[in-house]
């Protein structure tokens, strides 16, 4: 019997479909998801069963990368979109006498309808009378047959009923043309949608049509992969027969997925996230008014709203392609449009194709985002990759014709001299077949022949029109210096801002640095007048999209623009790109006077004041915003195409609008009118200077900003000299610009965005602060979940600044605002840390006082006057108390206490020890960091204790991190972000590693470090599930840990982490410390982790998860309150950061990124190291302290133990700030909303599957090794499916015998297959593994000595050279070993490797990236940005085409050629080492000729390394002492 | 910031002084100043903190000293100078005599030598004035708001000055001949010159302030006149009340409170004539200072000057430690040993000393009997038996602080409540039970430092100001 959802407690609240309502934080809006996908196709377009049924095991194959829910056996989905199978659809017909038109002449839907018969009845019908309507004729309904006793509970209890509804034209063939058919399904399919949409009377929610076409059909459902066949019995239908199909396996970190999200779509299935959504749907919806089709003619009114809201990111992504084919352009041609490759300067490419880009970037933005698409619409079947490749797409063609194309090699297995070509889906570029033709279509043909189509290049050349030389030149008179303090005063600037963040920016063209985190006011709890900006936090790419390095893969990134007024997205005319071209969004005084006075009449250009009279409050505010929109409206009815908002002619009678306040309010006022795309706005505002203001105003629909003020105060400070470097106030000017455009570049990074026209828009900020009646009508469809202020407080403030500029006594004063918001000022900020605290804080833990630590907490906690954290507003329900006795010990609690991860290299040796010391007394974690750990600290002090950080972390640098390392951990921890700089890597600059850094990172001295934004093996959330599976196979014992930074969205993250089946999360505050990060990053990034902690708990319990993984979280925990807090909210441990640096000394100087800690905490400098007076005893009592303090919270409030305590947010209440005039606002509601389900605390252990390993075999076999040091040789055959082969046992190998692992050659593995991803990952020295035929990922992840050699099968027909043989990101922070193989590699080819040997016969994109250490060899072809951020190690590329300078990224590395004997010697030796262990046809013939070919080698090698190289050779070579050589070198770098 | 590594290349230097030898034969300023090259270089010490404990925590008056001192590294003294002159109305006079609690409270003082920040505050305003940049600053537009002042000490003089600036009618009364109160007649010339004081009351002057010497407000003006002819009074007249010593002998002369001889010298060097039989000299004499603060320094430093025979200064409690206790830690006020400049010209300083008697002769003082204590339990001392001893003396000066302002007519008339240790009662916006009637400084706070009158009469100004906005 069917239950209902009903019946499931935990699913109350859940409507049929199973989509959750927004409850408490959670809102199912930010729902992501990942997975696995791929296509099959025959080239001979004949439909076979056969093909079906592989298509079907392909996805089984996958199945890795997709997941299970709560109640574990609902997968997340999977589904097939499948040649319409004809044969099949007539058997059926014949049976319920229906009679079928010819192939192509007739449409299935397929239909997800209700359950309950009177609803699904309904739905039945409005689809028969809307096709009717339509003119077509109802043909009649089958049942789709199903099976579902194999599904879980969850995907049973939200089954629809499936059924098919066959149609066709009434009348016969009225129109032979199938697309007619086609587009005329479309629209019958929306206009179903949408009746059915629209009632509200019962819960229709299980409607929904998966395909609706002539052509193909799509079967999909809440399942896995295994479940799709035993479910859709139709699959098993000998006459079931397709020529092709598109698979998808899905990973949703929606706790909660739903049939009708699972993939394809309609025409796609999407690997990968579209992080610029809501600008992109923001935008299709302003378009649709100004479209016109000649094709739909009066139908396309019908197809209105385009997107469906309420699909996922792939949903919609497929609904604007879907437009964009039925409006009559090519499939391959929308997709050219929508996820264009990277056409910048440094790509190679033809004037037409680039042309082609420009030309559409005018009128479509890229839907940007880490994106594999596999995609048909019945004729052509394809893929393509987005333009940073950060999803893995492999394919195979076989001689007969058949195609395989998955996100692994391997997911079909044919025999070797079957094969004919084996290739990858490269960054940027396409991959088709043309069914019709019968053949593969290169992408370069596909793509010229359509850049071809229409002469774009001559529309470009002769309508575009540019800023320079085109219009008269303008003088620019210098601002007076009265004017300008006013509008200083008028727009807040303040001293602080000048000396610390414009300065900076004038100086050094790049924003400034700060360290350690942010304790200062929230702008909604802050005393002073705030700027709307800063209400607003930045939103960043964690877990299920990559953060994009903008320095070292800036080639991907572009700040251009068009501007002024968009044409009909479904025609093309030379008029579409008649408008302006910006080369970037900053606009100096002079460029906007040129647009203001230029002739043409396509670029009427209109002034707005955006000012209002300060006097009139609110109320004035919102009137003016209103004449505002008006007269834009009335601006663009008269043909204006350029808007210019300025709040120039402030003066004392009028007040500046808050600029942002101001666009956003415009920018959504037209795109409800539908007026959005006929004009651009551009800003004329003083307000701007920050990059996160530039980075609000244009991700709020600024097309263009002008700084006037920011201009003129840092023209004033070159005057004054106030710079670092001394500078005209030109270059000052110029420089300021660099900056801001680099911090764009930063910020668009920090959330994946590559492109201003993806990140225009796209509103990637939540608000903090705000009201939502504020929101949803000025800033519509943002974040704002606690409530705040509206336009009466910012009115308030608006006026409090402009009376500073106009104040009653005459003039401004000279002075401006202190600010207070990095160091601490009196009148200004309000900070948590201040010298009273600091103080009564140090006195407590020196002199092990309690009292001290009480005053302390006291300061900390009494908030009342002056406000700090949301926390500050949340008080504890009276319980009913108990003896303090009677509650668990201290010693109980400091066990659930860890520190926060914190790098030997950020901080001293003496600090990050004593640390350690204290937290193994405690019983505690300390975290290692990154950077690795020294094995002496592994093993226990004399005295009983131990310097060893039970955390060890892996961040994306990876460095330090070695098998031995990762053995010698109770917990693994990956760290996916950072509070103080989510989605930014980090730089340890060369002066910073010392000898003793460089030798436990496994680097070389003086030689800086980078750690990359993205974890190169976690692009999305499979991936992360493959890391947490790669480290529990080499340390099984560790618990393996993820850390999150608190932002929305947070909770449905988490809830992926603990499907990846990581045993705990760390939500992490946006305001924890940093060694060095940007200010915005520090202050504008992230949010505070009460917000995040509470969604976590809501979503993990609301969808079952929360009892198998354990919750921790971290940022600015000060007191016993912030702890009973947390507790009640959910957490089950606490880090500390800041607060454990401050007990052993830290005062809060802010330094750290200078290296020069006055007290020898956060520095390597041994003079200030010496004045270290940190001990472990501090931090002892600190935690012993804070523990205390919480018993007593937990005696007063009824609890004996923590475990009663987590998660009793009932407990909480909220104290509003009634006397504040914008604190309250806020409302908590949201924020302590209960969690609704039973577990509310983890209970479990995580299912990791171990003893399924394919290790376990491979031991099994090794046990001679093991023992006795034996030799052993295995021959084994391998597939896809085992993953991380070789860790298990390398693990188990350093555990027995050490670092240095077993003799060469002890142990060899002859493997016969296609590896699963992480092959040899770890791998120990002493381990040989030879896999004859191909490999994915991940190959040699962590390295640490051992081989791996790979080559084609014995009898493989194709040529190994051309045919790529493993994938992408290999030997990804490997520290050892060799690899050698046969054939061509992916992308990022030894990327961060800082010790392995490689030989590979041709690479990617991104070789060599980042690597620190090694040697790596190129016998063939390199793709793009080869050596970016290659700071050591070095690199042989064989160059026959003498074009790889163009291809290398020479930013850090120097080409050579391979002169000296030594590098001869070494590569040759390499080369022969490669043809001894596999043949390779292509090295041999290198070294038979070695003399001719020599000469075609470059030496890759990094700069800085050669120079500490020679100084160590000069040093080695005179004194024998080589520590006092490094520290020369050392000292050498610094200067 | 300044320069990153200038606290770990530059040692501090400290401003040098006249030679004992030479100095205490005038009364001139001791101290000397360093020249611009060096000053820049201390200026270069300063590492900006993130938390700058010598501005929010060490600095009664919040100085911007990390901005300041970054000015004066880069070579911005008119920046410097302006940015000083946002928080304080009288540099010139703490730069010369403010115990500095922000240099105690500088990180670098941790384990360290502080940045000399009172000395980069000194130059910078005396620059100021040397180069002619501090002006009168007129308001654009009077309020026609009067408001009375009483009391020219420091926090008479700074909320004079604010009240002024903001466009109100200001009358400063002073009780004697002459403007600064403690500044001119309580502070020793050889610390501070009277010529700084005027400067600035010159300044005052032309920026509208109206100053009225010579009046003891409360009997030269009665109460209900000030309250009929201003729109509000601000009380700033001191802490004037001495603490006695009631011991048998008290009455003999040859003792006298600190400042009947401070004022005195004060006006000896300006010039003034005073008469023989009310002359207090200590030419010849053995001079005994009760009291170990500042006060008692200064009596060193002149009965130094006058040729005393000797010089001895007891203290009741014990001699502080020469470094921070436990107790006691950074960035909180050293109590410490510290040796001013007048102790360096030479005295005798005795600790845990109570005074049992003065002994006399024909009704004039001869010596002191005293005995020693033991504060072994810091909360309550003993006399140590068999321990007494005496102490010669033909001058003795009282330096034991002040007790409260005076609670004079004007006190009585206008009502005012003061609270238990006799301060007039004021609540958060400085105003006393007496609506309309502020107090700021000594006189409400009690005793304290000049850079705290600064600060609080410069608040006080802040709430007058808004205090009359509101009743416009």
């Amino acid at each position: 019997m069917k239950k209902k959802l009903s019946d499931f407690t935990d699913f109350k609240g859940l409507n049929a479909a199973g989509f959750a309502p927004k409850q408490g934080l959670y809102d199912p809006q930010y729902e992501r998801d990942s997975c696995g996908i791929g296509l099959i196709a025959h080239l001979d377009n004949q439909p076979r069963h056969e093909l079906v049924e592989n298509a079907v095991k392909i996805l089984v194959n996958l199945e890795h990368r997709g997941a299970v829910g709560g109640d574990k056996a609902t997968g997340d989905g999977a589904g097939l979109l499948l040649q319409m199978p004809d044969a099949f659809f007539r058997q059926e017909s014949a049976k319920l006498k229906i009679n079928l038109p010819p192939a192509g002449r007739y449409g299935v839907a397929m239909c997800f309808l209700p359950t309950e018969p009177a609803l699904n009845r309904r739905c039945r019908e409005a689809l028969e009378r809307t096709a009717q309507d339509e003119g077509l004729a109802v043909l009649g309904w089958r049942s789709v047959p199903v099976a579902a006793d194999h599904l879980g509970e969850f995907s049973r209890a939200t089954r629809p009923d499936i059924a098919q509804l066959f149609v066709a034209w009434n009348g016969g063939a009225k129109d032979a043309q199938p697309d007619a058919l086609e587009r005329k399904l479309y629209i019958v399919r929306r206009l179903a949608e949408k009746e059915v949409a629209g009632w509200s009377d019962a819960d229709f929610s299980q409607f929904y049509l998966p395909s609706f076409s002539c052509r193909t059909i799509v079967y999909k459902g809440m399942l896995t992969g295994t479940q799709l066949l035993t479910f859709y019995l139709d699959l098993h239908e000998p006459v079931f027969q397709a020529a092709f199909a598109l698979v998808h396996q899905r990973y949703s970190t929606n706790t909660l997925p739903t049939w009708s999200l699972a993939q394809p779509f309609r025409y796609l299935a999407h690997n990968g996230e579209i992080n610029t959504l809501r600008g992109n749907v923001n935008r299709m919806r302003a378009r649709e008014a100004q479209m016109v089709s000649e094709l739909f003619g009066a139908d396309l009114d019908k197809l209105k709203p385009v997107i469906v809201e309420g699909g996922s990111d792939s949903a919609m992504l497929d609904n604007a392609l879907e437009l964009v084919v039925a409006g009559g352009r090519s499939l391959p041609h929308a997709l050219m449009m929508m996820i264009p490759e990277a056409w910048g300067a440094k790509y190679h490419m033809s004037e037409d194709k680039r042309a082609f880009y420009e030309f559409h970037s005018a009128f479509m933005e890229p839907w940007d985002g880490p994106a594999a698409v596999v995609v048909t619409d019945g004729r052509y079947i394809g893929g393509v990759l987005d333009r940073n490749g950060l999803r893995p797409c492999r394919y195979s063609v076989t001689k007969d014709g058949l195609i395989v194309m998955a996100s692994e090699t391997g997911v079909l297995e044919f025999p070797p001299d079957q094969i004919r070509q084996k290739g990858r889906l490269q960054p940027g570029k396409m991959f088709l077949v043309d069914l019709a033709e019968h053949r593969i279509v290169p992408d370069p043909e596909i793509k010229a022949r359509i850049a071809r189509q229409q002469p774009y290049r001559k529309w470009v050349k002769e309508n575009r029109l540019q800023l320079r030389g085109l219009f008269e030149p303008a003088e620019n008179p210098a601002l007076d210096p009265d004017r300008l303090l006013r509008y200083q005063h008028a727009f807040g600037y303040n001293e602080e801002e000048l000396k610390m963040v414009l300065a900076p920016m004038a100086g050094n063209s790049q924003e400034a640095v700060g360290s350690m985190g942010n304790d200062a006011a929230l702008a909604v709890l802050s005393s002073r007048p705030q700027l709307l900006f800063h209400y607003f936090k930045q939103l960043f790419a964690q877990v299920t999209n990559p953060p994009i390095d903008p320095l070292r893969e800036e080639l991907v990134m572009s700040l251009m623009s068009f501007v002024g007024r968009q044409q009909n997205l479904l025609a093309e005319t030379p008029q579409h790109c008649r408008q302006l071209k910006l080369h970037q969004p900053v606009l100096t005084p002079e460029d906007l006077e040129r647009i203001r006075r230029n002739p043409r009449s396509e670029l009427k250009t209109v002034d707005l004041d955006i000012l209002f009279s300060p006097g009139g409050g609110g109320k004035g505010l919102e009137r003016a915003l209103d004449e505002l929109f008006a007269r834009a409206e009335a601006a663009i009815a008269d043909g204006a195409s350029l808007l210019v908002l300025t709040d120039r002619n402030l003066d004392a009678q009028r007040a500046p609008i808050p600029s942002l306040l101001a666009v956003s309010g415009l920018h959504h006022h037209l795109i409800r009118r539908g007026l959005r795309t006929l004009a651009g706005i551009l800003v004329e505002t003083g307000e701007a200077r920050e990059v996160i203001h530039f980075a609000l105003l244009s991700a709020f629909g600024a097309n263009a900003v002008c700084p006037y003020a920011a201009f003129a105060t840092v023209h004033d400070l070159a005057e004054r000299r106030l710079l670092d470097r001394s500078l005209t106030p030109e270059e000052a000017m110029d420089a300021y610009v660099t900056a801001v455009k680099k911090g764009l570049l930063k910020t668009f990074s920090r959330m994946g965005i590559s492109t201003i026209r993806s990140f225009f828009g796209s509103q990637i900020f939540e608000a903090v602060g705000l009201s939502s009646q504020l929101v949803e009508r000025y800033f519509t469809n943002t974040a704002s979940r606690v409530e705040g202020i509206g336009l009466e407080e910012i009115a308030a403030e608006t006026a409090a600044r402009h009376a500073a500029a106009f104040p009653p006594a005459g003039a401004p004063s000279s002075v401006l605002d202190v600010g207070g918001q990095y160091h601490l000022r009196e009148g200004g900020e309000k900070h948590l840390w201040t010298p009273e605290s600091i103080c009564q804080f140090q006195t407590a833990v020196r002199n092990d006082d309690y009292q001290a630590f009480k005053a302390y907490s006291r300061l900390i906690d009494d908030q009342s006057r002056e406000r700090a954290t949301l926390r500050s507003l949340i008080g504890l329900k009276p319980g009913q108390p108990v003896p303090l006795a009677e509650v668990e010990p201290v010693e109980a609690i400091t066990r659930r206490f860890v520190t926060a991860a914190m790098s030997f290299g950020s901080i001293s040796k003496e600090a990050h020890e004593d640390i350690a010391v204290a937290l193994n007394r405690v019983g505690g974690r300390s975290n290692s960091g990154e950077g690795g750990e020294d094995p002496a600290r592994f093993k226990p002090l004399p005295n009983g204790d131990s310097k060893r950080s039970a955390t060890k972390q892996v961040a994306s640098g990876r460095f330090g991190v070695t098998t031995q390392y990762l053995v010698n951990a109770d917990e693994l921890q990956i760290k996916m972000a950072q509070g103080a700089k989510p989605g930014e890597g980090g730089q340890l600059p060369g002066h910073k590693v010392s000898e003793e850094i460089a030798r436990v990172r496994h680097t070389t001295p003086g030689v800086t470090l980078i750690s990359p934004p993205p974890h190169h093996d976690i692009y999305s959330i499979e991936d992360l599930a493959q890391l947490i599976y790669d480290l529990k196979i080499v340390n099984p014992e560790a618990r393996v840990s993820v850390k999150l930074v608190s932002e929305v969205g947070v909770g449905t993250i988490a809830a992926g982490v603990a499907k990846a089946k990581a045993d705990m999360v760390l939500i992490s505050g946006y305001d924890g410390g940093t060694g060095a990060s940007p200010l915005t990053a520090i202050k504008h990034t992230g949010l505070p982790w009460e917000l995040g902690l509470s969604e976590t708990q809501q979503a993990l319990v609301g969808n079952q998860l929360r009892d198998r993984i354990r919750v921790q979280v971290d940022g600015q925990l000060k007191t016993g309150r912030d702890l009973a807090i947390a507790a009640l909210m959910g957490a089950e441990e606490f880090g500390f950061g800041t607060t454990a640096l401050v007990a052993v000394g830290c005062i809060m100087m802010r330094k750290c990124h200078l290296n020069n800690c006055p007290v020898g905490v956060a520095t390597q400098d041994p003079v200030l190291r010496a004045r270290y007076a940190g001990k472990p005893e501090y931090v002892v009592r600190f935690l012993r302290f804070i523990a205390q303090e919480l018993r007593e919270y937990m005696a007063q409030l009824g609890f004996r133990t923590l475990e009663e305590m987590i998660g009793r947010s009932d407990l909480l209440e909220f104290k509003p700030a009634v006397d504040h005039y914008k604190a309250k606002g806020l409302d908590y509601t949201s924020l302590l909303a209960p969690a609704k389900g039973e577990n509310r605390r983890c209970t479990r252990t995580q299912d990791h599957a171990l003893d399924r390993a394919f290790d376990r075999e491979l031991i099994k076999h090794a046990q001679p090794a093991l023992e006795r040091r034996e030799k052993v040789e295995v021959s084994l055959p391998i597939r896809n499916v085992h993953r991380t082969a070789g860790a298990m046992l390398s693990g188990e190998i350093v555990k027995r015998h050490g670092v240095q692992g077993l003799p060469e050659g002890t142990l060899r593995f002859r493997f016969t297959g296609s590896a699963g991803q992480s092959f040899g990952a770890f791998l120990a020295p002493g381990v040989e593994f030879l896999v004859e035929g191909d490999a994915n990922d991940y190959l040699g992840k962590g390295m640490s000595g051992g081989r791996i050699v790979i080559k084609p099968r014995a009898g493989s027909a194709f040529v190994p050279e051309e045919n790529i043989i493993a994938g992408n990101v290999i030997l990804y922070g490997a520290t050892g070993g060799e690899v050698f193989l046969r054939g061509l590699a992916g992308e990022r080819f030894c990327v961060r490797n800082s010790g392995a040997v490689a030989v590979v016969e041709g690479v990617g994109d991104h070789g060599c990236e980042y690597m620190t250490g090694g040697c790596v060899v190129v016998i063939g072809p390199t793709g793009v940005n080869f050596a970016a951020g290659m700071s050591g190690g070095v690199a042989y590329v064989y160059d026959e085409s003498e074009l790889f300078d163009t291809r290398c990224n020479l930013d850090m590395v120097d080409l050579e050629s391979v002169k000296s004997a030594k590098d001869q010697q070494r590569l040759r030796a390499l080369l022969e080492a490669h043809v001894r262990h596999t043949d390779s046809a292509r090295a041999k013939a290198i070294l038979d000729n070695w003399e001719t070919r020599l000469p075609l080698f470059v030496k890759v090698m990094p700069i800085d390394y050669k120079r500490v190289l020679e100084r160590m050779g000069q040093r080695e070579f005179a004194d024998t002492e080589t520590v006092s050589a490094t520290e020369e070198v050392y000292a050498e770098v610094k200067k | 910031m300044a320069k990153p590594t200038g606290f770990l290349e530059y040692a501090r230097q400290d401003p040098p002084k006249r030679p004992v030898d030479e100095r205490v034969h005038d009364y001139r300023e001791v101290e000397q100043t360093l020249s611009p090259a060096d000053l820049e270089r201390q200026a270069a010490r300063c590492m900006d903190c993130g938390v700058p404990s010598c501005h929010a925590f060490g600095c009664p008056v919040k100085n911007l000293i990390p901005d300041w001192n970054d000015m004066i590294y880069r070579g911005h003294w008119r920046r410097a100078l302006e940015l000083l002159h946002h928080t304080n109305n009288l540099p010139e006079v703490t730069g010369r005599i403010c115990p500095a609690p922000c240099e105690a409270a500088c990180t670098l003082s941790i384990n360290q030598k502080p940045v000399t920040i009172r000395h980069i505050e000194l130059q910078i305003v005396e620059r100021g004035w040397r180069e002619g940049w501090i002006k009168p600053l007129h308001p654009a537009r009077k309020t026609g708001k009067k408001v009375a002042v009483i009391g020219s000490g420091p926090a008479g003089l700074a909320a004079a000055q604010q009240l002024a600036r903001a466009g109100h009618d200001v009358t400063l009364f002073e009780k004697t001949d002459r403007i600064g109160g403690l500044l001119r007649y309580g502070i020793p010339d050889f610390k501070l010159e009277k010529g700084i004081l005027d400067r600035r009351v010159d300044q005052m002057r032309s920026e509208g302030v109206w100053f009225e010497t010579k009046v003891n407000a409360g009997v030269d003006i009665t109460a209900a006149e000030l309250r009929e002819r201003f729109h509000a009074i601000l009380i700033a007249a001191g802490a004037g009340v001495p603490r006695d010593l009631k011991v048998p002998g008290r009455e003999l002369s040859g003792v006298h409170f600190a400042l009947e001889l401070l004022g005195q010298q004060n006006r000896l060097v300006a010039g003034d004539q005073i008469s023989p039989e009310q002359l207090i000299s200590a030419k010849g004499k053995h001079v005994v200072v009760i009291g170990g603060g500042d006060t008692g320094a200064d009596c060193i430093g002149t009965s130094r000057r006058h040729g005393a025979a000797s010089i001895t200064q007891i203290e009741l409690l014990c001699a502080p430690p020469s470094e921070r206790a436990a107790t006691n830690p950074w960035p909180t006020w050293p109590q410490i040993m510290r040796t001013s400049t007048s102790h360096e010209e030479g005295c005798e300083r005795l600790w845990s000393v109570g005074t049992k008697e003065m002994a006399g002769r024909n009704g004039k003082v001869t010596g002191l009997k005293c005995v020693k204590l033991d504060w072994t339990d810091a909360k309550a001392c003993k006399e140590i038996d068999g321990s007494e001893f005496e102490l010669k003396a033909d001058l003795v000066l009282l330096a034991m602080g002040f007790v409260h302002v005076e609670h004079g007519p004007l006190v009585q008339d206008l009502k005012l409540e003061t609270d238990p240790r006799g301060n007039l009662k004021v609540n958060m916006d400085f105003m006393t039970s007496t609506p309309g009637v502020f107090a700021a400084g000594d006189a409400e706070m009690g005793a304290s430092l000049v850079v705290r009158a600064i600060y609080r009469g410069r608040q006080a100004a802040e709430k007058i100001n808004q205090y009359l906005a509101k009743r416009s």
